[in-house]
Protein backbone atom coordinates (compact mmCIF):
# COMPACT_ATOMS: atom_id res chain seq x y z
CA UNK A 1 0.00 0.00 0.00
CA UNK A 2 1.77 3.15 -0.95
CA UNK A 3 2.44 5.21 2.16
CA UNK A 4 3.66 9.32 1.24
CA UNK A 5 5.85 10.76 3.35
CA UNK A 6 8.75 12.82 4.47
CA UNK A 7 12.30 12.15 4.68
CA UNK A 8 14.28 14.51 6.84
CA UNK A 9 17.71 14.62 6.52
CA UNK A 10 19.00 16.55 10.02
CA UNK A 11 22.54 15.65 8.92
CA UNK A 12 21.95 18.57 6.27
CA UNK A 13 19.16 20.83 7.48
CA UNK A 14 20.92 23.68 8.11
CA UNK A 15 17.74 25.53 10.39
CA UNK A 16 16.84 28.62 7.66
CA UNK A 17 13.04 27.78 8.21
CA UNK A 18 12.64 28.20 4.29
CA UNK A 19 10.18 25.33 4.44
CA UNK A 20 8.51 27.03 7.42
CA UNK A 21 7.97 30.48 5.48
CA UNK A 22 6.93 28.30 2.28
CA UNK A 23 4.68 25.83 4.05
CA UNK A 24 2.81 28.90 5.64
CA UNK A 25 2.46 30.89 1.88
CA UNK A 26 1.48 27.78 0.01
CA UNK A 27 -1.48 26.43 2.61
CA UNK A 28 -2.47 29.75 3.41
CA UNK A 29 -3.43 30.64 -0.11
CA UNK A 30 -5.54 27.48 -0.72
CA UNK A 31 -8.48 26.93 -1.38
CA UNK A 32 -9.25 25.31 1.76
CA UNK A 33 -9.05 28.45 3.82
CA UNK A 34 -6.20 30.73 5.08
CA UNK A 35 -3.83 29.58 8.20
CA UNK A 36 -4.88 32.92 10.43
CA UNK A 37 -2.40 34.90 12.46
CA UNK A 38 -2.86 37.09 15.38
CA UNK A 39 -0.64 39.61 16.83
CA UNK A 40 1.89 39.49 12.99
CA UNK A 41 3.61 42.21 13.33
CA UNK A 42 3.26 42.83 17.15
CA UNK A 43 4.04 41.71 20.50
CA UNK A 44 3.67 37.72 20.89
CA UNK A 45 2.57 37.12 17.43
CA UNK A 46 0.82 33.38 16.99
CA UNK A 47 -0.52 31.61 14.24
CA UNK A 48 -1.20 28.57 12.46
CA UNK A 49 1.45 26.79 11.18
CA UNK A 50 1.58 23.32 9.54
CA UNK A 51 5.47 23.02 9.93
CA UNK A 52 8.07 24.39 12.53
CA UNK A 53 11.76 24.24 12.66
CA UNK A 54 13.36 23.71 16.49
CA UNK A 55 16.64 23.61 17.39
CA UNK A 56 18.61 21.72 19.87
CA UNK A 57 21.78 21.56 21.67
CA UNK A 58 23.07 18.25 22.22
CA UNK A 59 25.86 17.63 24.18
CA UNK A 60 28.00 19.63 26.50
CA UNK A 61 30.51 22.71 25.86
CA UNK A 62 32.84 21.70 24.06
CA UNK A 63 31.45 18.70 22.40
CA UNK A 64 28.13 20.40 20.89
CA UNK A 65 26.11 19.48 18.08
CA UNK A 66 23.46 22.19 17.34
CA UNK A 67 20.55 19.94 15.91
CA UNK A 68 17.75 22.00 13.72
CA UNK A 69 14.82 19.69 13.63
CA UNK A 70 11.80 20.47 11.16
CA UNK A 71 8.47 19.23 12.69
CA UNK A 72 5.14 18.55 11.00
CA UNK A 73 2.74 16.05 10.88
CA UNK A 74 4.36 12.99 10.74
CA UNK A 75 1.49 10.67 8.68
CA UNK A 76 1.48 7.64 11.12
CA UNK A 77 0.26 4.34 9.71
CA UNK A 78 -1.20 3.91 13.22
CA UNK A 79 -2.61 7.58 13.54
CA UNK A 80 -3.72 7.88 17.07
CA UNK A 81 -5.56 10.79 15.87
CA UNK A 82 -7.80 9.20 13.61
CA UNK A 83 -10.07 6.51 15.86
CA UNK A 84 -10.43 9.28 18.57
CA UNK A 85 -12.44 11.86 15.99
CA UNK A 86 -16.39 11.59 17.14
CA UNK A 87 -17.07 13.24 13.60
CA UNK A 88 -15.03 11.29 11.06
CA UNK A 89 -13.21 14.27 10.20
CA UNK A 90 -9.91 13.33 11.05
CA UNK A 91 -9.50 9.97 8.58
CA UNK A 92 -6.24 8.51 6.75
CA UNK A 93 -6.46 8.16 2.77
CA UNK A 94 -6.47 4.45 1.92
CA UNK A 95 -4.84 5.41 -1.70
CA UNK A 96 -1.58 6.91 -0.65
CA UNK A 97 -1.41 7.28 3.42
CA UNK A 98 -1.83 10.68 4.16
CA UNK A 99 -3.66 12.13 6.71
CA UNK A 100 -5.94 14.86 6.82
CA UNK A 101 -9.37 16.55 8.12
CA UNK A 102 -12.62 16.95 6.56
CA UNK A 103 -12.63 20.77 7.26
CA UNK A 104 -16.29 20.62 6.58
CA UNK A 105 -16.94 17.98 9.36
CA UNK A 106 -14.67 18.94 11.97
CA UNK A 107 -16.39 20.22 15.11
CA UNK A 108 -13.39 22.04 16.57
CA UNK A 109 -13.09 19.98 19.69
CA UNK A 110 -9.76 19.56 19.99
CA UNK A 111 -9.47 15.98 20.82
CA UNK A 112 -7.30 14.78 18.26
CA UNK A 113 -5.14 16.86 19.42
CA UNK A 114 -4.67 15.50 22.40
CA UNK A 115 -4.49 12.38 20.41
CA UNK A 116 -1.26 12.94 19.02
CA UNK A 117 2.34 12.40 20.93
CA UNK A 118 3.85 14.80 18.32
CA UNK A 119 1.64 18.19 18.68
CA UNK A 120 1.34 18.03 15.18
CA UNK A 121 -2.52 19.28 15.20
CA UNK A 122 -3.99 22.82 16.06
CA UNK A 123 -6.66 24.63 15.93
CA UNK A 124 -7.18 27.55 13.22
CA UNK A 125 -8.52 30.21 15.98
CA UNK A 126 -10.47 31.82 13.07
CA UNK A 127 -11.78 29.14 10.95
CA UNK A 128 -12.41 27.07 14.15
CA UNK A 129 -10.89 23.95 12.76
CA UNK A 130 -8.25 21.46 13.23
CA UNK A 131 -5.84 22.30 10.84
CA UNK A 132 -2.38 20.16 10.04
CA UNK A 133 0.31 19.10 7.67
CA UNK A 134 -1.58 17.91 3.87
CA UNK A 135 1.89 16.85 2.43
CA UNK A 136 0.60 19.18 0.06
CA UNK A 137 -2.37 17.50 -1.20
CA UNK A 138 -3.58 19.91 -3.73
CA UNK A 139 -0.40 20.20 -5.59
CA UNK A 140 1.50 16.76 -5.59
CA UNK A 141 -1.27 15.50 -7.88
CA UNK A 142 -2.05 18.79 -9.46
CA UNK A 143 -1.33 17.72 -13.58
CA UNK A 144 -0.88 21.35 -14.20
CA UNK A 145 2.14 21.75 -12.61
CA UNK A 146 5.34 20.89 -14.22
CA UNK A 147 6.31 17.19 -12.87
CA UNK A 148 9.13 18.42 -11.21
CA UNK A 149 6.71 20.46 -9.24
CA UNK A 150 4.11 17.85 -8.13
CA UNK A 151 5.90 17.99 -4.41
CA UNK A 152 5.22 20.01 -0.68
CA UNK A 153 5.86 23.12 -1.05
CA UNK A 154 8.75 22.43 1.94
CA UNK A 155 10.60 19.70 -0.24
CA UNK A 156 11.03 22.28 -2.64
CA UNK A 157 11.68 25.05 -0.88
CA UNK A 158 14.45 23.44 0.57
CA UNK A 159 17.85 25.25 -0.04
CA UNK A 160 20.30 22.05 1.16
CA UNK A 161 17.62 19.20 -0.20
CA UNK A 162 17.06 17.88 3.14
CA UNK A 163 13.59 17.14 2.52
CA UNK A 164 12.96 14.03 0.69
CA UNK A 165 9.36 13.25 -0.51
CA UNK A 166 8.09 9.71 -1.80
CA UNK A 167 6.48 6.35 -1.06
CA UNK A 168 8.09 4.93 1.84
CA UNK A 169 6.63 1.50 1.38
CA UNK A 170 8.17 1.52 -2.17
CA UNK A 171 11.28 -0.08 -1.69
CA UNK A 172 12.86 1.84 -5.28
CA UNK A 173 11.58 4.84 -4.23
CA UNK A 174 14.43 7.56 -2.82
CA UNK A 175 13.12 7.56 0.17
CA UNK A 176 13.09 4.28 1.27
CA UNK A 177 16.50 4.38 -0.14
CA UNK A 178 18.18 6.95 1.98
CA UNK A 179 16.23 5.56 5.03
CA UNK A 180 17.97 2.09 4.52
CA UNK A 181 20.95 3.62 3.62
CA UNK A 182 21.80 6.20 6.54
CA UNK A 183 19.73 4.81 8.97
CA UNK A 184 16.20 6.69 8.88
CA UNK A 185 14.34 6.47 12.09
CA UNK A 186 10.61 7.25 13.48
CA UNK A 187 9.90 9.76 16.32
CA UNK A 188 8.60 8.43 19.96
CA UNK A 189 8.61 4.32 18.34
CA UNK A 190 7.66 3.70 22.06
CA UNK A 191 3.97 4.35 20.93
CA UNK A 192 3.28 2.50 18.24
CA UNK A 193 1.70 4.95 15.73
CA UNK A 194 4.51 3.91 13.03
CA UNK A 195 5.22 7.07 11.65
CA UNK A 196 5.63 7.46 8.00
CA UNK A 197 7.72 10.28 8.01
CA UNK A 198 11.54 9.35 9.02
CA UNK A 199 14.68 11.59 9.92
CA UNK A 200 17.98 10.66 8.89
CA UNK A 201 20.51 11.28 11.65
CA UNK A 202 23.79 13.39 11.99
CA UNK A 203 26.31 11.56 10.58
CA UNK A 204 30.15 12.06 10.00
CA UNK A 205 32.30 10.14 7.10
CA UNK A 206 35.13 8.38 8.51
CA UNK A 207 37.06 5.86 7.16
CA UNK A 208 39.91 3.62 9.59
CA UNK A 209 43.29 3.47 8.41
CA UNK A 210 45.86 1.30 10.20
CA UNK A 211 49.38 2.15 11.09
CA UNK A 212 50.79 -0.06 8.42
CA UNK A 213 48.51 1.62 5.78
CA UNK A 214 50.34 4.78 6.15
CA UNK A 215 53.79 3.27 4.75
CA UNK A 216 53.58 1.43 1.35
CA UNK A 217 54.92 -2.13 1.59
CA UNK A 218 55.50 -2.53 -1.79
CA UNK A 219 57.58 0.75 -2.61
CA UNK A 220 60.22 0.20 -5.05
CA UNK A 221 62.41 2.48 -2.93
CA UNK A 222 62.77 0.01 -0.98
CA UNK A 223 64.78 -2.53 -3.40
CA UNK A 224 66.85 0.57 -4.34
CA UNK A 225 67.87 1.36 -0.90
CA UNK A 226 69.42 -2.10 -0.82
CA UNK A 227 72.28 -0.21 -3.01
CA UNK A 228 75.25 1.15 -1.60
CA UNK A 229 74.55 4.48 -0.44
CA UNK A 230 75.08 7.08 2.49
CA UNK A 231 74.11 6.17 5.90
CA UNK A 232 72.16 8.49 7.81
CA UNK A 233 74.17 10.90 8.86
CA UNK A 234 76.09 10.95 5.93
CA UNK A 235 76.74 13.67 3.46
CA UNK A 236 75.17 13.17 0.02
CA UNK A 237 76.25 14.11 -3.41
CA UNK A 238 73.39 16.88 -2.82
CA UNK A 239 74.85 18.32 0.13
CA UNK A 240 78.49 18.47 -1.24
CA UNK A 241 77.13 19.85 -4.58
CA UNK A 242 74.39 22.40 -3.44
CA UNK A 243 77.27 25.44 -2.43
CA UNK B 1 -2.67 19.84 30.22
CA UNK B 2 -4.89 23.22 29.84
CA UNK B 3 -7.69 22.68 32.00
CA UNK B 4 -11.00 23.99 29.87
CA UNK B 5 -13.70 24.99 31.99
CA UNK B 6 -16.26 23.91 29.56
CA UNK B 7 -15.02 19.99 30.18
CA UNK B 8 -15.00 20.49 34.18
CA UNK B 9 -18.53 21.23 34.28
CA UNK B 10 -19.66 18.92 31.78
CA UNK B 11 -17.99 16.06 33.78
CA UNK B 12 -19.12 16.78 36.98
CA UNK B 13 -22.56 18.25 36.64
CA UNK B 14 -23.37 14.71 34.72
CA UNK B 15 -21.71 13.29 37.29
CA UNK B 16 -24.11 14.61 39.79
CA UNK B 17 -26.79 13.91 37.11
CA UNK B 18 -26.04 10.08 36.79
CA UNK B 19 -25.20 10.17 40.91
CA UNK B 20 -28.68 11.67 41.50
CA UNK B 21 -30.34 9.19 39.29
CA UNK B 22 -28.95 6.19 40.58
CA UNK B 23 -29.84 7.25 44.49
CA UNK B 24 -33.38 8.04 43.63
CA UNK B 25 -34.09 4.17 41.77
CA UNK B 26 -31.54 2.66 44.16
CA UNK B 27 -34.41 4.13 46.60
CA UNK B 28 -37.08 2.89 44.31
CA UNK B 29 -35.88 -0.73 43.92
CA UNK B 30 -35.33 -1.24 47.64
CA UNK B 31 -38.95 -0.39 48.55
CA UNK B 32 -40.21 -2.51 45.66
CA UNK B 33 -38.44 -5.79 47.79
CA UNK B 34 -39.28 -3.98 50.87
CA UNK B 35 -35.95 -2.66 52.27
CA UNK B 36 -37.29 0.73 52.21
CA UNK B 37 -40.29 2.40 52.73
CA UNK B 38 -42.04 3.33 49.53
CA UNK B 39 -41.93 7.27 48.04
CA UNK B 40 -44.32 9.92 47.02
CA UNK B 41 -44.23 8.95 43.31
CA UNK B 42 -44.16 12.32 41.60
CA UNK B 43 -42.98 14.16 44.37
CA UNK B 44 -40.32 12.06 45.16
CA UNK B 45 -38.98 9.99 41.81
CA UNK B 46 -40.74 12.03 39.68
CA UNK B 47 -39.21 15.51 40.95
CA UNK B 48 -35.94 14.15 41.65
CA UNK B 49 -35.37 12.95 38.16
CA UNK B 50 -36.11 16.33 36.73
CA UNK B 51 -33.43 17.56 39.78
CA UNK B 52 -31.30 15.26 37.49
CA UNK B 53 -31.89 16.44 34.27
CA UNK B 54 -31.39 20.33 35.45
CA UNK B 55 -27.66 19.39 36.01
CA UNK B 56 -27.33 16.78 32.71
CA UNK B 57 -29.07 19.83 30.81
CA UNK B 58 -26.48 22.28 32.29
CA UNK B 59 -23.83 19.83 31.67
CA UNK B 60 -24.16 19.15 28.41
CA UNK B 61 -24.95 23.33 27.67
CA UNK B 62 -21.24 23.35 29.15
CA UNK B 63 -19.65 20.91 26.76
CA UNK B 64 -20.61 22.99 23.80
CA UNK B 65 -18.66 25.68 24.94
CA UNK B 66 -15.94 23.54 24.00
CA UNK B 67 -16.77 23.05 20.10
CA UNK B 68 -15.03 25.10 17.86
CA UNK B 69 -18.86 24.40 15.50
CA UNK B 70 -21.57 23.78 18.24
CA UNK B 71 -24.04 23.99 15.37
CA UNK B 72 -22.23 20.89 14.09
CA UNK B 73 -22.37 18.76 17.27
CA UNK B 74 -24.33 16.49 16.04
CA UNK B 75 -22.13 15.08 13.40
CA UNK B 76 -20.54 13.67 16.75
CA UNK B 77 -22.16 10.52 16.66
CA UNK B 78 -21.00 9.08 13.54
CA UNK B 79 -17.78 6.71 14.53
CA UNK B 80 -19.15 5.12 17.64
CA UNK B 81 -17.26 2.06 16.91
CA UNK B 82 -13.66 3.42 17.52
CA UNK B 83 -14.12 6.95 19.37
CA UNK B 84 -15.47 6.91 23.25
CA UNK B 85 -16.25 10.65 22.41
CA UNK B 86 -18.89 9.23 19.85
CA UNK B 87 -19.91 6.70 22.24
CA UNK B 88 -20.23 10.10 24.79
CA UNK B 89 -22.28 12.08 22.22
CA UNK B 90 -25.00 8.62 21.89
CA UNK B 91 -24.70 7.83 25.77
CA UNK B 92 -25.44 11.48 27.23
CA UNK B 93 -28.83 12.10 25.43
CA UNK B 94 -30.43 8.20 25.61
CA UNK B 95 -29.66 8.99 29.27
CA UNK B 96 -30.95 12.05 29.93
CA UNK B 97 -33.74 11.02 27.58
CA UNK B 98 -34.20 7.96 29.50
CA UNK B 99 -34.42 10.16 33.04
CA UNK B 100 -37.00 12.59 31.18
CA UNK B 101 -39.20 9.57 30.44
CA UNK B 102 -38.74 7.94 34.03
CA UNK B 103 -39.75 11.41 35.60
CA UNK B 104 -42.46 11.70 33.37
CA UNK B 105 -44.15 8.20 34.10
CA UNK B 106 -43.92 8.96 38.10
CA UNK B 107 -45.34 12.70 37.65
CA UNK B 108 -48.14 10.93 36.04
CA UNK B 109 -49.01 8.01 37.16
CA UNK B 110 -48.29 6.14 33.59
CA UNK B 111 -47.02 3.10 35.53
CA UNK B 112 -48.52 -0.39 34.33
CA UNK B 113 -47.86 -3.38 35.93
CA UNK B 114 -45.94 -5.01 33.09
CA UNK B 115 -45.37 -8.29 35.17
CA UNK B 116 -44.22 -9.78 38.84
CA UNK B 117 -41.48 -12.11 39.39
CA UNK B 118 -43.09 -13.57 42.83
CA UNK B 119 -46.13 -12.01 44.68
CA UNK B 120 -44.08 -9.51 46.31
CA UNK B 121 -41.65 -8.11 43.43
CA UNK B 122 -44.06 -6.83 40.76
CA UNK B 123 -42.22 -4.98 38.22
CA UNK B 124 -44.11 -1.93 37.22
CA UNK B 125 -43.28 0.05 34.05
CA UNK B 126 -40.90 2.95 35.68
CA UNK B 127 -38.74 -0.27 37.68
CA UNK B 128 -38.04 -1.44 33.64
CA UNK B 129 -37.42 2.37 32.77
CA UNK B 130 -35.06 2.79 35.73
CA UNK B 131 -33.28 -0.60 35.10
CA UNK B 132 -32.20 0.50 31.67
CA UNK B 133 -31.57 3.91 32.18
CA UNK B 134 -29.30 2.58 35.32
CA UNK B 135 -27.28 0.54 32.77
CA UNK B 136 -27.56 3.79 30.79
CA UNK B 137 -25.99 5.83 33.52
CA UNK B 138 -22.50 3.19 34.33
CA UNK B 139 -22.50 3.07 30.48
CA UNK B 140 -21.82 7.40 30.59
CA UNK B 141 -19.61 6.89 33.36
CA UNK B 142 -17.47 4.67 30.96
CA UNK B 143 -18.08 6.37 28.06
CA UNK B 144 -16.54 9.77 29.89
CA UNK B 145 -13.54 8.51 32.02
CA UNK B 146 -12.59 6.50 29.03
CA UNK B 147 -12.56 9.59 26.79
CA UNK B 148 -9.15 10.24 29.13
CA UNK B 149 -7.80 6.43 30.25
CA UNK B 150 -7.97 5.33 26.35
CA UNK B 151 -5.39 8.04 25.39
CA UNK B 152 -2.33 5.64 26.29
CA UNK B 153 0.59 8.60 26.21
CA UNK B 154 -1.37 10.61 28.64
CA UNK B 155 0.18 8.18 31.60
CA UNK B 156 -1.24 10.11 34.47
CA UNK B 157 -4.81 9.01 32.63
CA UNK B 158 -4.26 5.56 31.31
CA UNK B 159 -5.24 4.07 34.22
CA UNK B 160 -8.46 1.78 34.94
CA UNK B 161 -8.17 4.12 38.03
CA UNK B 162 -9.68 7.06 36.08
CA UNK B 163 -12.94 5.26 35.34
CA UNK B 164 -13.21 3.65 38.91
CA UNK B 165 -12.30 7.60 39.99
CA UNK B 166 -15.11 8.79 37.63
CA UNK B 167 -17.69 6.89 38.99
CA UNK B 168 -17.43 6.95 42.70
CA UNK B 169 -17.20 11.05 42.57
CA UNK B 170 -19.86 11.07 40.18
CA UNK B 171 -22.33 8.62 42.57
CA UNK B 172 -20.84 10.33 45.39
CA UNK B 173 -21.87 13.73 44.89
CA UNK B 174 -25.11 12.30 43.56
CA UNK B 175 -25.89 10.83 46.76
CA UNK B 176 -25.17 14.14 48.46
CA UNK B 177 -27.58 15.38 46.91
CA UNK B 178 -30.23 13.01 46.77
CA UNK B 179 -29.36 13.32 50.51
CA UNK B 180 -30.39 17.20 51.01
CA UNK B 181 -33.12 16.37 48.30
CA UNK B 182 -34.68 13.36 50.68
CA UNK B 183 -34.12 16.43 53.38
CA UNK B 184 -35.69 19.22 51.64
CA UNK B 185 -39.28 16.76 51.21
CA UNK B 186 -38.80 15.48 54.50
CA UNK B 187 -38.10 11.68 53.07
CA UNK B 188 -37.69 9.11 55.41
CA UNK B 189 -34.90 7.84 53.48
CA UNK B 190 -32.63 10.41 54.68
CA UNK B 191 -30.20 8.09 57.07
CA UNK B 192 -30.01 5.74 53.39
CA UNK B 193 -28.71 8.21 51.39
CA UNK B 194 -26.66 9.99 53.64
CA UNK B 195 -25.04 7.02 54.73
CA UNK B 196 -24.17 5.68 50.97
CA UNK B 197 -22.85 9.28 50.07
CA UNK B 198 -20.64 8.71 53.18
CA UNK B 199 -19.84 5.56 52.27
CA UNK B 200 -18.85 6.69 48.41
CA UNK B 201 -16.90 9.23 49.43
CA UNK B 202 -14.77 7.52 51.54
CA UNK B 203 -13.83 5.01 48.77
CA UNK B 204 -13.71 7.84 46.29
CA UNK B 205 -11.12 9.23 49.25
CA UNK B 206 -9.42 5.61 48.64
CA UNK B 207 -9.34 5.05 44.96
CA UNK B 208 -8.32 8.48 44.27
CA UNK B 209 -5.54 9.01 46.51
CA UNK B 210 -4.36 5.62 45.02
CA UNK B 211 -4.31 7.42 41.47
CA UNK B 212 -2.46 10.46 43.05
CA UNK B 213 -0.11 7.99 44.20
CA UNK B 214 0.13 5.93 41.17
CA UNK B 215 0.90 9.37 39.14
CA UNK B 216 3.38 10.47 41.71
CA UNK B 217 5.80 7.46 40.85
CA UNK B 218 4.80 7.63 37.06
CA UNK B 219 8.03 6.87 34.66
CA UNK B 220 7.89 8.77 31.45
CA UNK B 221 7.94 6.28 28.44
CA UNK B 222 9.18 9.13 26.41
CA UNK B 223 11.87 11.83 26.66
CA UNK B 224 13.63 14.43 24.76
CA UNK B 225 16.12 11.01 23.30
CA UNK B 226 13.40 9.26 21.86
CA UNK B 227 11.37 13.05 20.70
CA UNK B 228 14.42 13.69 18.18
CA UNK B 229 15.44 10.46 18.22
CA UNK B 230 19.14 11.51 19.28
CA UNK B 231 20.59 9.34 21.84
CA UNK B 232 22.84 11.47 24.02
CA UNK B 233 22.06 11.96 28.19
CA UNK B 234 22.46 15.89 27.49
CA UNK B 235 19.84 17.29 25.00
CA UNK B 236 18.70 20.87 25.49
CA UNK B 237 15.99 22.82 23.28
CA UNK B 238 17.11 26.51 21.97
CA UNK B 239 13.90 26.95 20.19
CA UNK B 240 10.66 26.25 19.90
CA UNK B 241 10.38 27.95 15.73
CA UNK B 242 8.00 30.57 17.21
CA UNK B 243 8.47 33.35 19.58
CA UNK B 244 4.63 34.20 20.63
CA UNK B 245 3.73 30.76 21.73
CA UNK B 246 1.72 28.71 19.89
CA UNK B 247 -1.21 26.11 20.08
CA UNK B 248 1.10 23.66 21.44
CA UNK B 249 1.88 26.27 24.21
CA UNK B 250 -1.48 27.17 24.88
CA UNK B 251 -3.49 24.00 24.79
CA UNK B 252 -1.09 21.21 26.77
CA UNK B 253 0.54 23.39 29.51
CA UNK B 254 -1.45 24.36 32.18
CA UNK B 255 0.12 27.58 33.13
CA UNK B 256 -0.70 28.42 37.00
CA UNK B 257 2.55 28.84 39.06
CA UNK B 258 3.63 25.28 40.62
CA UNK B 259 2.10 26.50 44.39
CA UNK B 260 -0.95 26.87 42.81
CA UNK B 261 -0.77 23.83 40.97
CA UNK B 262 0.33 21.82 44.13
CA UNK B 263 -2.60 23.70 47.00
CA UNK B 264 -5.36 22.44 44.22
CA UNK B 265 -4.41 18.87 45.16
CA UNK B 266 -4.96 20.10 48.93
CA UNK B 267 -8.01 22.05 47.87
CA UNK B 268 -10.14 19.05 46.09
CA UNK B 269 -8.78 16.55 49.08
CA UNK B 270 -10.31 18.76 51.67
CA UNK B 271 -13.38 19.81 50.01
CA UNK B 272 -14.26 16.75 48.17
CA UNK B 273 -13.66 14.17 51.18
CA UNK B 274 -12.96 15.64 54.77
CA UNK B 275 -15.74 18.57 54.46
CA UNK B 276 -18.73 16.55 53.11
CA UNK B 277 -18.00 13.50 55.18
CA UNK B 278 -17.93 15.81 58.45
CA UNK B 279 -21.08 17.78 57.37
CA UNK B 280 -23.24 14.60 56.17
CA UNK B 281 -22.23 12.97 59.80
CA UNK B 282 -23.44 15.89 61.25
CA UNK B 283 -26.54 15.79 58.98
CA UNK B 284 -27.29 12.81 59.58
CA UNK B 285 -26.99 13.48 63.82
CA UNK B 286 -28.95 16.69 63.78
CA UNK B 287 -31.17 16.09 61.16
CA UNK B 288 -30.58 19.34 59.80
CA UNK B 289 -31.29 20.01 55.55
CA UNK B 290 -29.36 23.19 55.51
CA UNK B 291 -26.05 20.74 56.61
CA UNK B 292 -26.99 18.56 53.61
CA UNK B 293 -27.36 21.13 51.40
CA UNK B 294 -24.05 22.66 52.49
CA UNK B 295 -21.93 18.78 51.99
CA UNK B 296 -23.11 18.99 48.29
CA UNK B 297 -22.33 22.39 47.28
CA UNK B 298 -18.91 21.78 48.80
CA UNK B 299 -18.17 18.82 47.17
CA UNK B 300 -19.29 19.98 44.09
CA UNK B 301 -16.79 23.04 44.68
CA UNK B 302 -14.13 20.84 45.70
CA UNK B 303 -14.81 18.59 42.45
CA UNK B 304 -14.26 21.48 39.88
CA UNK B 305 -10.94 21.22 41.82
CA UNK B 306 -10.43 17.80 41.71
CA UNK B 307 -11.61 18.03 37.65
CA UNK B 308 -8.98 21.05 37.66
CA UNK B 309 -6.20 19.11 39.07
CA UNK B 310 -6.89 15.95 37.18
CA UNK B 311 -6.18 18.05 33.42
CA UNK B 312 -3.58 20.02 35.15
CA UNK B 313 -1.58 16.93 35.90
CA UNK B 314 -1.28 14.92 32.42
CA UNK B 315 1.57 15.74 31.32
CA UNK B 316 1.64 15.56 27.71
CA UNK B 317 4.81 14.10 25.44
CA UNK B 318 4.44 16.93 23.12
CA UNK B 319 5.23 19.38 25.72
CA UNK B 320 9.18 17.95 24.93
CA UNK B 321 9.21 19.63 22.07
CA UNK B 322 8.30 22.95 24.03
CA UNK B 323 10.71 23.14 26.52
CA UNK B 324 12.17 26.69 25.55
CA UNK B 325 11.28 29.73 23.47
Amino acid sequence: MKQLALVIDLNVCVGCHACVTSCKEWNTSGTAGFMSDYNPYDKDPTGTFFNRVQTFEVGEYPNTQTVHFPKSCLHCEEPPCVPVCPTGASYKREEDGIVLVDYDKCIGCKYCSWACPYGAREIDENQKVMKKCTLCVDRIYDETLPEAERKPACVLACPTSARLFGDVNDPESIVSEQIRDNGGYQLMPEWGTKPANHYLPRRKTNITIHHDELTRVDNPLNKERQLPGPGEDEQTLDDIMSW
Amino acid sequence: MHPAFSVIFLTTLIGVGQGLFLALYTGQLYSVIKVLPVQDSPGFYGYGSLLALVFLVTGLIASFFHLGHPERAWRSAAKWKTSWLSREVIVLPSFMGMTFIYAMIHINGWNPVLFSLSEDFIVDLSLLVGAINTVLAFSLFICTAMIYACIKFLQEWATPLTVVNYTLLGMASGFALSTAFAAYVNSDLINFYGGWAIVLTVTAFITRCASLIRNNNIKYKSNLSSAIGIRHTKIQQKAQGSMGGSFNTREYFHGAKPAFFKSIKWIFLVLVFAVPVALLSGGLANNMFILFALAFVVQYVGLIAERWFFFAQANHPQNLYYQTI
